[in-house]
């Protein structure tokens, strides 16, 4: 029997009701258990109309590597112990950085197929436990072990390839690699709870006074550009990549809680619904389609827009994945927001920032807000169900009649991407 | 002459490297696709009947990085933050591509190295403990 995507529908629909999140940084005296925990507590004191939580009935937990970054294996059981959700099922979900992403689409499918109305999934990860070159070590296990990583291929690495190929292909160039960074951090300074609650403008302030008083030479930057291209400051990491390109090591978490759309007007007046979700698996860079694309996000994104059926151009406010500046380019393009090789473009037109006509990252995304690996998928969602609420603060998108968001999360270097797109009920 | 009693794994990927200095992938008889990475099915039509193929060598570099924040492996072979290396992406003249390290670049100008170019594989060193396909400019 061949399968139809027309066929690919909810058995019943979706909502979510709350969203939380703990402060995302470097934290040295928490484990992850206690990071899921700040963000179960952030949900539930969130939650317009409270919540029993022994009426939780399942939850889905996505976490990229507590094992090697934590020694830990088998979390599941210790974060349903440490919310107090024991004996309900429970069960971790693992595909690198779309880790929490895919356990979003179980929670998803455990409501729609009838078995449960109320579940809650998150996402955690513990990095800084491990040096820098411990993290790159344990990041790189998701490439391949065997024909990727002996070649020399970084996580930083791989996507330094894609953007060689995209600058090599299409207009894009160093300065638009360095502007989704600015942007990032101009909608993070705006995030209480992001890891570099800064914009570029004031790390290169500081770095100017901080030369000062200790009677250095003062580097003479007058814009974050000429910061940015310092070496000094900015140090490459995989041409043509450099240090604010890329994501920080993070720890945090973040969860939400998904109920059947019948039951939602019992937490919430204001729910948002899941109105389509996609997941797509992808190759190896070297024997995927183009160089210059993920054809996963392509395939998810086509799945997400038919399951909701609306276009990109629908689309009003958008979390993507930015693990690296270029990512964000390509991941604008995939989703179909801008033609093939325009996405660098875009942001050069300041067509994706908080004030743009598809502002893109509004959270600080992966760059500013932080990206503790298993948490980011759900962080993402969070962000939408916040936008879409009106409750986003000095970072909300200000458009009349914000209906729709989408997300994008990434596993790896393509080799998962989950997209979901929320709508606002009416 | 390919060993073709050599099961279709990546340790028989690596032995022909270091031992053979070959690059040997595989040919699906049913359908002929190419693979360099040895698979055991073919990914394309899900035939069982493979055989070895041995890649001509000759390529062109698809795209590549110069990385400076290098992984342990890499360090200890004295890569590093002023010694960067080249690692990217070959496509074969027979059609696949692979992830390949690229030598006899200067990895510290990258705006010097051009895609497209012509490269071909050169094992001489290659590393017993990690081998991997290696190409250089020709």
């Amino acid at each position: 029997m061949s399968t139809n995507s027309s066929k690919r529908q909810l058995g019943r629909p979706v909502s979510i009701v709350g969203a939380g999140m703990s402060r995302f940084g470097a934290f040295a005296d928490k484990d992850s258990r206690d990071l899921f925990v700040e963000a179960f507590q952030d949900m539930l004191d969130n939650l317009d109309q409270g919540i029993d939580v022994r009426d939780i009935e399942c939850a889905y937990v996505g976490n990229y590597s507590s094992d090697l970054f934590e020694h830990q294996g088998h979390t599941a059981p210790i974060i349903a112990d440490w919310l107090g959700l024991t004996p309900i099922p429970v069960t971790r979900i693992e595909n690198a950085c779309a880790s929490s992403g895919s356990a979003l689409r179980e929670g998803i499918m455990a409501i729609a197929s009838g078995l449960y109305d109320i579940v809650m999934v998150g996402g955690m990860e513990k990095m800084t436990s491990l040096p820098t070159e411990g993290v790159t070590d344990v990041l790189a296990t998701a490439a391949d072990g065997l024909y990727e990583v002996p070649a020399g291929l970084t996580f930083p690495g791989i996507f330094g390839a894609i953007a060689t190929a995209h600058m090599d292909r299409y207009e894009t160039n160093l300065d638009h690699l360095l502007k989704v960074g600015i942007k990032n951090h101009e909608n993070g300074a705006l995030n209480p709870k992001a890891q570099f609650n800064v914009t570029i403008q004031n790390l290169m302030e500081r770095r100017m006074a901080r030369a000062q008083e200790r009677g250095q030479p003062v580097p003479e930057y007058v814009t974050e550009m000429d910061f940015l291209n310092d070496p000094g400051a900015n140090p490459w990491i995989a041409w043509p990549l450099r240090l604010y390109d890329c994501a920080p090591i993070t720890d945090g978490a973040a969860c939400v809680l998904l109920v059947a759309s019948e039951v939602a007007h019992n937490f919430t007046d204001k729910p948002i619904e899941l109105a389509g979700t996609g997941q797509a698996s992808g190759r190896p860079l070297h024997d995927a389609d183009e160089l210059t694309s993920l054809s996963a996000a392509k395939a998810a994104a086509g799945n997400a827009y038919e399951m909701a059926g609306v276009t990109a151009d629908e689309i009003q406010v958008a979390e993507v994945h930015d693990c690296f500046t270029i990512a964000e380019i390509i991941a604008s393009e995939d989703l179909g927001f801008f033609a093939p090789g325009e996405g660098g473009m875009a942001v050069d037109e300041g067509r994706t920032a908080l004030n743009g006509d598809k502002p893109i990252n509004t959270s600080g995304g992966l760059k500013a807000k932080g990206h503790p690996v298993g948490a980011s998928g759900v962080a993402q969602v969070a962000e939408i169900f916040h936008q879409l609420r009106g409750e986003a603060g000095d970072r909300q998108v200000n458009k009349p009649g914000l209906e729709l968001g989408l997300t994008h999360n990434v596993g790896g270097t393509g080799g998962t991407c989950v997209v979901n797109i929320l709508r606002r009920s009416s | 002459m390919a060993e073709e009693n050599r099961a279709f794994t990546a340790t028989s990927f690596n032995i022909y490297l270091t031992q053979d200095k070959k690059l040997m992938g595989v040919l699906c008889r049913a359908c002929g696709t190419l693979s360099p990475e040895p698979r055991p099915m073919c990914h394309a039509c899900h035939g069982r009947d493979m055989e070895w193929y041995e890649f001509s060598g000759k390529a062109r570099l698809s795209t590549f990085t110069c990385i400076s924040i290098v992984p342990e492996k890499m360090s200890k072979k004295g890569y590093g933050r002023d010694n960067p290396y080249c690692t990217g992406i070959v496509t074969l003249e027979e059609g696949p591509r692979l992830s390949a390290l690229i030598i006899g670049v200067d990895a510290t100008k990258p705006q010097d190295i051009k895609t497209g170019m012509e490269m071909v594989l050169d094992l001489a060193e290659v590393d017993p403990e990690s081998p991997t396909p290696t190409f250089r400019p020709v």
